[in-house]
């Protein structure tokens, strides 16, 4: 008796095997991913979407069952998220990040860096000259439990050992040491990237102290004639982890830049934007810490000699300087 | 007099532009051309989420720190000890900042807090959710939940403790940041394009229209009782079916037999007699809307 039935009803009696036969494919697809599916089943996927699409309007249009229609709008958006959405595997995703994304975002930052460098330079520069007229300023510029001791009061032979020397034993051994040095500068970088929403203030004033501390340490160690070698300390994971900081100072600025001058865009479109492009910037400063983590950790207490710790800090700086900024043509 | 009200704009009394309340629903045309109508996530769903979320991360460290521990005291060696401390720091860290994003760039793009509550994030601007817009909006996530966390544990006297608690006040403006704007969205998602709307799974139910199914073939009504109703009506009596409140629906089926003045046998079951109402209802209102006209309710006469 199919006169009976509602023409609706007919419709969803119709087309609901397809209806389901989508949501299978979606389930497993998002599950394990476009690999969960075979090569028909994801021709499939596109076509039974429009299908499903072209349900919905109808349904909008002649059904009042409501549960139908939400049903249609639920499902085709998971669709339109699936056929529509970013599919790049990672192996692919990880190889487009290493030769264009990341050294292509690093390039675009060019001018935020320069300014993120250049205030880094002039505060090291100030903490080294004011702690070098009076060390009581070595006091501002550094929290006692980040000095450990390394203060203006100890003596040479105390400093010295701080160079050379694996760290006590009770600040744990060299693994947890670089991991510990890891995590904690990576959260510095993540800080000064986020903060510079708040057009670029924080981010500045945090660029400052971090600079600040490293000339107070520097001016410290030179007025024990021991700067050549302290330079060789800081440096050999430094210039790896001064860049990284660097970067993200620039990253953050960048954001604070577009909140503050949009431009022809919206504030928001603006600081969508930038926020984006600095985000790929910081997934790589993120790995450059990672690396600054294991030279300072590792390489730092394994290699005593000067001029080998200098060569590794300016390997690394130039290896560095040329995998972002050598001009070249982007893989597409 | 009237003269110079109309060209003096401040005597101009103008209407006052009054907004329709927002319920959350924002446009999301596909390429397709159809509007896929989605909602912006409510605070609650949203905090719900957070909470889950939060719940795994701790959870999942402590069974972690209880596995290392306990590996850590069956070596009982020094150098063993010392790379499963590293481990356990760097593994803290990667938990927390990338559990977020590892779920949320997959195609479901949700947390598993976000999952149970039935919420994804999107691109603001509809087109595609990037890896890099997920890393931005998670990255941010550092001064809205963990700078205002640090604060309020944060102790101190004197000039250290006004510093401190006007430091609070200042990152509680990220934490409240989504109560002003209209799609609710939190500073990283704002750095990020993104948003987070309400995208449950549905299942598709039964078809209450289905009279074999529900056994309430052979009931008529009269086309004056079936124009008693709107849509509006047609949708509260579909709730009510697919609901199981038995005492709704002896309630609901009372008040339409006395609306449409119900002369039908009286010994059906009420939820049968509901069915056929809504089935007939149904038929009614949709043959009407074919023909363009959409009745909104029971007082839409016209």
């Amino acid at each position: 008796m199919a006169e009976l039935h509602l023409k609706s009803w007919r419709f969803r009696a119709e087309r609901e095997a397809d209806w389901r036969r989508l949501e299978t494919l979606l389930g497993r697809a998002e599950k394990k991913g476009p690999a969960g599916l075979k090569r028909d089943e994801i021709l499939e996927i596109p076509l039974l979407y429009r299908q499903a699409l072209s349900s919905l309007s109808v349904a909008r249009s002649i059904s009042l069952d409501q549960s139908l229609v939400a049903y249609l709008e639920s499902l085709c958006t998971r669709a339109y998220f699936f056929v529509y959405g970013a599919r790049t595997r990672w192996p692919e995703r990880l190889a487009g990040f290493f030769l264009r994304d990341w050294p292509r975002s690093v390039q675009a930052l060019w001018r935020e860096t320069l300014i993120s460098f250049f205030l880094s330079a002039v505060a090291t520069v100030a903490a080294y000259i004011l702690v070098r007229r009076d060390s009581d300023w070595f006091y501002s510029f550094i929290a006692p439990d980040v000095a450990s001791g390394r203060d203006p009061s100890a003596a040479t032979t105390f400093l010295r050992h701080t160079l050379y020397d694996a760290p006590k034993a009770g600040q744990g051994g060299l693994t947890i040491l670089a991991s510990f040095l890891f995590t904690h500068n990576a959260q510095i970088c993540l800080f000064s990237f986020a903060l510079g929403f708040a057009f670029c203030l924080p981010t500045a004033a945090l660029m400052v102290l971090n600079a600040g501390m490293l000339g107070a340490f520097i001016a410290l160690f030179v007025s024990r004639d021991l700067g050549f070698e302290a330079v060789g300390w800081l440096m050999i994971h430094g210039t790896t982890e001064l860049f990284a900081i660097v970067l993200s100072g620039a990253a953050g600025f960048s954001i604070g830049w577009a909140a503050a001058f949009p431009g022809a865009r919206t504030r928001v479109d603006a600081i969508g934007e930038a926020g984006r492009r600095a985000a790929t910037a910081m997934a790589g400063v993120v790995l450059m810490l990672f690396v600054a983590g294991c030279l300072e950790g590792f390489g730092r207490q394994l290699i005593q000699v000067d001029l080998v710790r200098y060569l590794i800090a300016g390997g690394m700086l130039i290896l560095w300087l040329a995998y972002f900024y050598w001009p070249r043509k982007w893989p597409a | 007099m009237t003269d110079t009200a109309a060209r003096n704009p401040r005597n101009v009394r103008r209407p006052r532009l009054v907004r329709p309340p927002d319920e959350g629903w924002r446009e999301l045309v596909t390429p397709e051309g159809v509007d896929l109508r989605l909602k912006v996530a409510s605070y609650a769903d949203r905090f719900v989420a957070l909470v889950i979320d939060f719940l795994i991360i701790i959870g999942g460290l402590i069974v972690v720190t209880i596995g290392l521990f306990a590996v850590a005291l069956a070596t009982k060696l020094a150098p063993g000890t010392e790379v499963l401390g590293a481990l356990w720091l760097i593994g803290i860290f990667f938990v927390r900042e990338f559990y977020f994003m590892a779920f949320e760039v997959q195609p479901r793009a949700a947390t598993p807090g976000k999952r149970i509550m039935g919420l994804r994030v999107v691109a603001a601007n509809g087109g595609r959710l990037t890896a890099n817009a997920v890393f931005a909006r998670n990255a941010m996530r550092e001064i809205e939940v963990f700078l205002p966390l640090a604060f309020v544990f944060a102790r101190g006297q004197g000039v250290d403790g006004a510093l401190i608690a006007l430091g609070a006040i200042w990152s509680g403006v990220f934490v409240i940041f989504p109560l002003f704007n209209r799609e609710r969205r939190r500073l990283g998602d704002l750095a990020a394009g993104t948003m987070v709307v309400k995208a449950p799974k549905q299942v598709l139910k039964p078809d209450l229209a289905d009279t074999e199914r529900t056994a309430s073939r052979g009931l008529a009504f009269t086309t004056a009782q079936l124009d008693a109703y709107g849509v509006k009506e047609l949708h509260v009596l579909e709730d009510v079916l697919r609901g199981a409140d038995r005492k709704a629906v002896a309630e609901v089926a009372l008040r339409i037999k006395a609306k449409i003045g119900w002369d039908g046998p009286a010994d059906i079951a009420d939820r049968t007699f509901l069915n056929a109402y809504y089935a007939g209802l149904r038929g009614r209102l949709e043959s009407r809307l074919l023909f363009g006209r959409r009745r909104k309710d029971k007082f839409d006469v016209g």
